[in-house]
């Protein structure tokens, strides 16, 4: 059920490499053989499936969202997998778990991460107290005001948080830090990356680590229904939720792969594959936001955790090839279907995720609307979203 | 043998020690630079290495950032970077080393760039987000256009690797001195000689190290070694704290005179 493995490693068609300082490459290649050693050990394997089940939650639920799907769902079944359910709220935790296993087990006692929404960065903090790792987090200054209080659960988990200031003082410029950060201590420290992006083996790693998603899905779609579903969706910011999900079903020809990034407002948007050019950056070579000089234009969305303006390089490949295909929502519409699930199912989804449900929503107000079953990736909650919010509006700023 | 090459072995068969100034393109204004470039030829140096400013450049620590981003708000490209070493070249006479990460270097094309490069008076290219492994793609290009891409190696990278990086290496070899970003405050000298063994049992390229060298004692040691220093953040430091563009460039000015005596042997020598 897994994507084929590319024939070069690290590559998906021209996609991918690794483009970092020379500093970081032993690092990289030790970090591909370590995982590879874990991945076919079923022992770490029993310890990760052990640790998902009794302490992050899984399986999570699939749910049927029939209130949602009456109302926005053209007429289609609406499901949602319920990765907001998993402890930290959010799909982050597979891949930080497995991936603090994997530094523990490699002899690193120093993990540092990059953050945008803060999901990413409360995952690898709890972690890492589970484990006894230290813990540094690089998030943008903009991020941590508009995300408090992820940076207040960090820090009540040991983790230290650290502002970057840099560049638009987001998602991209946290994660610069966090390569010059790991740059200066490849030594003693691993690099829990947060999503499909960077350089390889990161992009597999985390895609491994968060198949388990499509995997329980597909299993769990067939059993409620005695079929598959004939379009999955998700949203994409790095695209880790979203290669998650996709990987249940990516050899299921049958199954459409819908990724939807953020639209953003005329303050911009960070919709890489739709609107981006091929480029390297934070050391892979994939689809970018960019200006005509190479120099990396800066992102916008009403979503922290899509605020980027890379994207991972399985997804460009699997735009190219035509196997996913990818459209965008601004934040306006992902406001709404935000509001339209906490009122109609009572599930607040973070308004990442929420980007995923607005895409469902425009698609099946459109004739013909999509017939057979939708499958929505809920990647997280929306807890960490409510300042942000103005709940009495309806409307709310960002 | 590219013209780099012949320069960097002939200053080692001179005798002399390589002192190789970075300085960030457009930074702290184009005629700055220009007289940067010239301090740094009145102070012997036959190289200098120029940096295209790039809003992302994660191998880079505070001061060359900073430096970076006050270069690209100031409108500085690739492309009239490479304008301006043109200029800067063909009033020295001193060899370009181009500093680039590969973005800009893709969406200029790398065949173009290479030409523009090499009409530019460049003589050598370093993509530090380009490994050994990632580099065949850019290396043809480049040697096409008589340019040497340069090749890297580290305190982390092992000796079975770095032997292969130095069979690859053309012009020099660039030793990175500590395992962290540029500027880093690390002495310099502690790797330096192991770096420089590992290398010679590779390679009869001069040997230049780079990244953590602040003042005229760390590049005096680094060069009982190393063939060659490379400096960088501390010329910017000097740039930033100079209450105005001019004092800045002299103080750069006399600060790569004190580098050039330390790293001299006593007895008099003859400069072009």
């Amino acid at each position: 059920m897994r994507a084929p493995d590319p024939a070069v490693p690290g590559r998906f068609g021209p996609y991918g490499g690794r483009y970092v300082p020379e500093t970081l490459m032993p690092g990289l290649i030790e970090l591909e053989s370590a995982f590879a050693a874990a991945w076919g050990d079923p022992g770490f394997r029993a310890e990760l499936d052990a640790l998902r089940r009794d302490y992050g939650g899984r399986p999570t639920p699939l749910f049927r969202a029939r209130r949602f799907g009456a109302a926005h769902g053209g007429g289609a079944e609406v499901w949602l997998k319920r990765e907001d359910l998993n402890h930290t709220g959010a799909h982050k935790i597979n891949n930080s778990l497995g991936q603090a296993l994997l530094a523990r087990r490699m002899g690193k006692r120093r993990v540092v991460a990059e953050t945008g929404a803060g999901q990413h960065g409360v995952a690898t903090a709890a972690a890492c107290a589970l484990l006894g790792l230290e813990c540094v987090v690089h998030m943008g200054e903009v991020d941590m005001a508009r995300q408090a209080p992820n940076v207040a659960r960090m820090r009540l988990l040991g983790a230290r948080v650290v502002a970057a200031g840099s560049g638009s003082r987001t998602l991209k410029d946290a994660t610069g830090e966090a390569i010059r950060d790991w740059v200066a201590n490849v030594a003693t420290t691993h690099y829990i990356l947060g999503s499909t992006v960077g350089p390889h083996p990161y992009p597999t790693i985390v895609r491994e680590l968060q198949a388990v998603i499509g995997d329980e899905a597909r299993a769990q779609f067939l059993a409620a229904t005695g079929r598959l579903p004939a379009t999955v969706v998700a949203c994409v910011g790095g695209g880790s939720n979203a290669l998650g999900i996709f990987s249940g079903f990516i050899a299921d020809a049958g199954v459409a792969l819908v990724g939807v990034e953020a639209g953003g407002s005329s303050a911009g948007h960070s919709a890489a594959l739709g609107r981006g050019t091929p480029g390297v950056l934070h050391g892979a070579y994939s689809y970018l936001l960019q200006d005509g000089d190479g120099q990396v234009a800066e992102a916008h969305s009403v979503a922290a955790g899509l605020d980027y303006p890379g994207v991972g390089p399985e997804h460009g490949h699997l735009k190219d090839t035509g196997r996913a295909v990818y459209d965008s929502v601004d934040d306006r519409e992902a406001l709404a279907a935000f509001h339209a699930l906490c009122r109609l199912e009572g599930i607040i989804p973070a308004l990442e995720s929420s980007h995923a449900l607005a895409w469902v929503a425009r698609r099946q107000s459109q004739a013909p609307a999509l017939a057979g079953p939708i499958l929505v990736n809920l990647s997280g909650r929306g807890d960490k979203d409510l300042a942000d919010l103005a709940p009495e509006s309806g409307g709310g700023g960002a | 043998m590219m013209q780099l090459e012949r320069t960097t072995r002939a200053e080692r068969d001179a005798g002399r020690k390589a002192l190789v100034p970075f300085f960030t393109a457009g930074y702290p204004s184009e005629d700055a630079f220009l007289d940067l470039v010239r301090a740094a030829a009145d102070a012997g140096c036959r190289t200098v290495e120029v940096g295209i400013p790039f809003s992302d450049p994660v191998a880079d620590g505070p001061l060359i950032q900073a430096s970076s981003l006050a270069a690209l708000r100031a409108g500085m490209t690739l492309r009239r970077a490479l304008a301006l070493t043109a200029r800067a070249t063909a009033a020295t006479g001193v060899g370009a080393v181009v500093m680039s990460y590969v973005n800009p270097v893709l969406r200029f094309g790398v065949a173009e760039f290479a030409a523009a490069a090499r009409d530019a008076g460049v003589v050598g290219v370093i993509l530090p987000d380009v490994p050994h492994e990632e580099a065949a793609p850019l290396r043809g290009p480049l040697a096409a256009a008589g340019l040497p891409l340069i090749e890297l190696v580290a305190p982390t990278t092992g000796r079975d690797r770095a032997a292969r990086i130095a069979a690859d290496a053309r012009g020099f070899l660039y030793l990175v001195a500590l395992a962290g970003v540029t500027g880093a405050a690390a002495d310099p000298a502690a790797h330096a000689a192991e770096l420089v063994d590992r290398a010679r049992a590779a390679t009869d390229l001069p040997c230049y190290v780079g990244f953590g060298v602040s003042d005229p004692e760390g590049a005096r040691r680094v060069v009982r070694d190393a063939d060659g220093v490379i400096v960088g953040s501390a010329l910017v430091r000097l740039l930033l704290a100079a209450p105005h563009q001019m004092a800045g460039v002299q103080d750069v000015a006399a600060f790569l005179q004190s580098l050039r005596a330390a790293i001299s042997p006593p007895a008099p020598e003859v400069t072009s």
